[in-house]
């Protein structure tokens, strides 16, 4: 399946900072988990997530700090979300939920109304 | 084994051209590539855990980072300051460096030509009135010229040269034709408000895109704040050096005053506003850390002389009663403090957190809003003893404009120091409020000069 450019970047804010309000982390593990929210679905140009965080954070939604990676020891940038940023998380969570309630309400009537043409007369 | 290598493949030689790259982009810094390069050797490092080789997954991991051209593009549309001085460079790399010169030259030659243009019509530096006529039009005779590199150097075509010779033949006739013949008061607002007229002609060539994205307009003020100094700088140098001229000559016993004062300053001027944008343009990577630096130290400079300004107002009880060329000093100095709060806030970069400077400029901004409404507190005391004349309707519009300027900055400001959000809202403040700015100056070149 092939989300539409549209969609993406739409959900790509609410779920960047869904992911990071999970807890402090970095732009490689901010892939996976949306891999893995996704089914695999959702595959994002990996390089484009880090205008998207440097943006987020231009926008005071996001602090970042240098830190070394426990594994390997490298380099690594870590994000966390500011005060500002959750708010932000729960506005964008209630519009989606309304839009995501809309969008189930007529999956279902959809669905109801194809049961009835089929209805044994 | 060790003679027989499948895969002459060097991961350090791949890494450092990937690396090398995204170097030759300004728009990221080394600290961006750090981070895209862990990103990077972590999706590597995952994908030698599933059993691939090291050339295998390089290939796949790169490709998932993605274009690496699509990837610089978006990095500079987050950090447009970072653009405005890659886009310099890569442009100073190719031939075009020659004939933007020669653009250039021609141009200051004919604004240089347009200025003894009037005195070969019959309207000589000494003539009657030429005063008058030279001090209004003085802005008329060089910035369009500018404008019309930058039409040639973006690629606006006829719609530009539509656009800048319309307004400029506009604002003749209507110099010629009406303010020419208003007040004394008119022509003097005329002449400080032209010409922030036609730098605004100027802007809408500059960023390219008529006006359109926001990382362009906060390109030109920052060009504007460059502007300004290469041009300080070159007239000073102007100066200097037609003074030496002048003595010189004077030692030798020859007589060229005249050839001084009718040709080499009025022209060399002319040219030199022309020049000195193309230089900005072309090389302001020179100069690129001086403004900021001028800002910082003129920032608590302005601040703390603003609060003694203030204070003493308050203290003497005189700040009710600012007599008219007190108040003529106090719009100046608003204006400039203006002036540096832009500059300061184009030339920081907006990702870096909240530090001290930021309280001092936000400090700067609420002791400028002070001073605005004592300000506009005496000017409205004056119209209601005094009635309404040119320069205190100018000077109550001024004040107004400026008052909603800095409230907002404030405001917004605030909000930034206060992790409220992101200096992003300053920036948007900034670039929204600039056409305001540029309409109430078009009130007063068109409606004031009919009104008195």
């Amino acid at each position: 399946m092939n989300l539409s450019k549209d969609l993406i970047a739409a959900s790509s804010t609410p779920l960047v900072l869904g992911i990071i309000a999970e807890g402090e982390t970095y732009g490689y593990e901010i892939v996976k988990r949306v891999e893995e929210l996704s089914g695999g679905v959702m595959n994002w140009t990996d390089g484009m997530l880090y205008p998207l965080l440097h943006r987020l954070e231009q926008q005071g939604l996001l602090v970042s700090r240098w830190g070394a990676a426990k594994d390997t020891g490298r380099k690594r940038k870590y994000y966390s979300v500011t005060q500002l940023g959750q708010q932000t998380l729960s506005e964008q969570r209630q519009q989606w939920q309304v839009i995501n309630a809309a969008l189930n309400r007529i999956w279902h009537d959809m669905a109801q109304g194809a049961n009835d043409d089929y209805l044994p007369a | 084994m060790t003679t027989y290598q499948p895969n002459a493949f060097n991961v350090e030689q791949a890494l450092a051209d990937w690396r090398a790259h995204l170097t030759r982009h300004a728009a990221l810094t080394a600290a961006d590539i750090d981070e895209l390069e862990s990103h990077l050797l972590d999706q590597m490092d995952a994908l030698r855990a599933q059993g691939l080789r090291a050339d295998e997954a390089f290939l796949i991991a790169s490709r998932r980072v993605g274009n690496l051209n699509e990837v610089t593009r978006e990095y500079a549309e987050v950090y447009s300051g970072r653009l405005w001085r890659q886009f310099n460079l890569a442009e100073q790399d190719t031939h075009w460096l020659g004939r933007q010169m020669v653009t250039a030259f021609v141009l200051a030659i004919c604004a240089a030509l347009a200025i003894k243009l009037p005195s070969w019509l019959g309207m000589s530096f000494d003539a009657v009135n030429a005063d008058w006529f030279y001090a209004t039009h003085l802005s008329l005779f060089c910035l369009p010229f500018l404008a019309c590199y930058f039409i040639w150097q973006r690629q606006l075509g006829a719609k530009g040269l539509f656009l800048v010779a319309g307004v400029s033949g506009a604002l003749l006739l209507w110099l010629q034709g009406v303010v020419l013949n208003a007040s004394d008061a008119s022509k003097q607002l005329v002449i400080i408000h032209l010409p922030l007229v036609l730098w605004f002609l100027v802007g809408l060539t500059y960023t390219g895109d008529w006006w359109r994205s926001f990382a362009k307009r906060m390109d030109f003020i920052r060009y504007s704040g460059e502007y300004f100094i290469y041009f300080v700088l070159i007239a000073l140098g102007g100066g200097v050096l037609s003074a030496l001229t002048l003595g010189l000559f004077y030692f030798i016993g020859v007589e060229i005053e005249t050839i001084v004062q009718q040709w080499v300053i009025p022209c060399g001027a002319m040219g030199a506003v022309v020049i000195a944008g193309w230089l900005v343009e072309a090389k302001q990577a020179a100069v690129e850390n001086m403004a900021p630096v001028l800002a910082r130290i003129f920032t608590p400079l302005l601040a703390l002389m603003l609060t003694l300004l203030v204070v003493t107002m308050i203290v003497t009880g005189q700040g009710f009663a600012i007599e008219r060329d007190v108040l003529i000093a106090l719009d100046l100095l608003l204006v400039i403090v203006l002036a540096l709060v832009m500059y300061s806030v184009s030339a920081r970069d907006s990702s870096k957190a909240v530090s001290l400077m930021d309280y001092l400029t936000l400090y700067l901004i609420a002791v400028a809003l002070i001073v605005d409404m004592l300000a506009l507190s005496a000017i409205s005391m004056r119209i209601g003893d005094l009635g309404f004349t040119a320069n205190r309707t100018a000077a109550l519009g001024e004040n107004l404009v400026l008052l909603v300027s800095l409230a907002g900055y404030a405001w917004h400001y605030f909000k930034f120091v206060r992790a409220r959000s992101g200096f992003h809202a300053v920036e948007q403040w900034q670039t929204r409020y600039i056409p305001i700015y540029v309409l109430w100056a078009v009130v007063v070149v068109i409606a004031f000069p009919l009104a008195w």
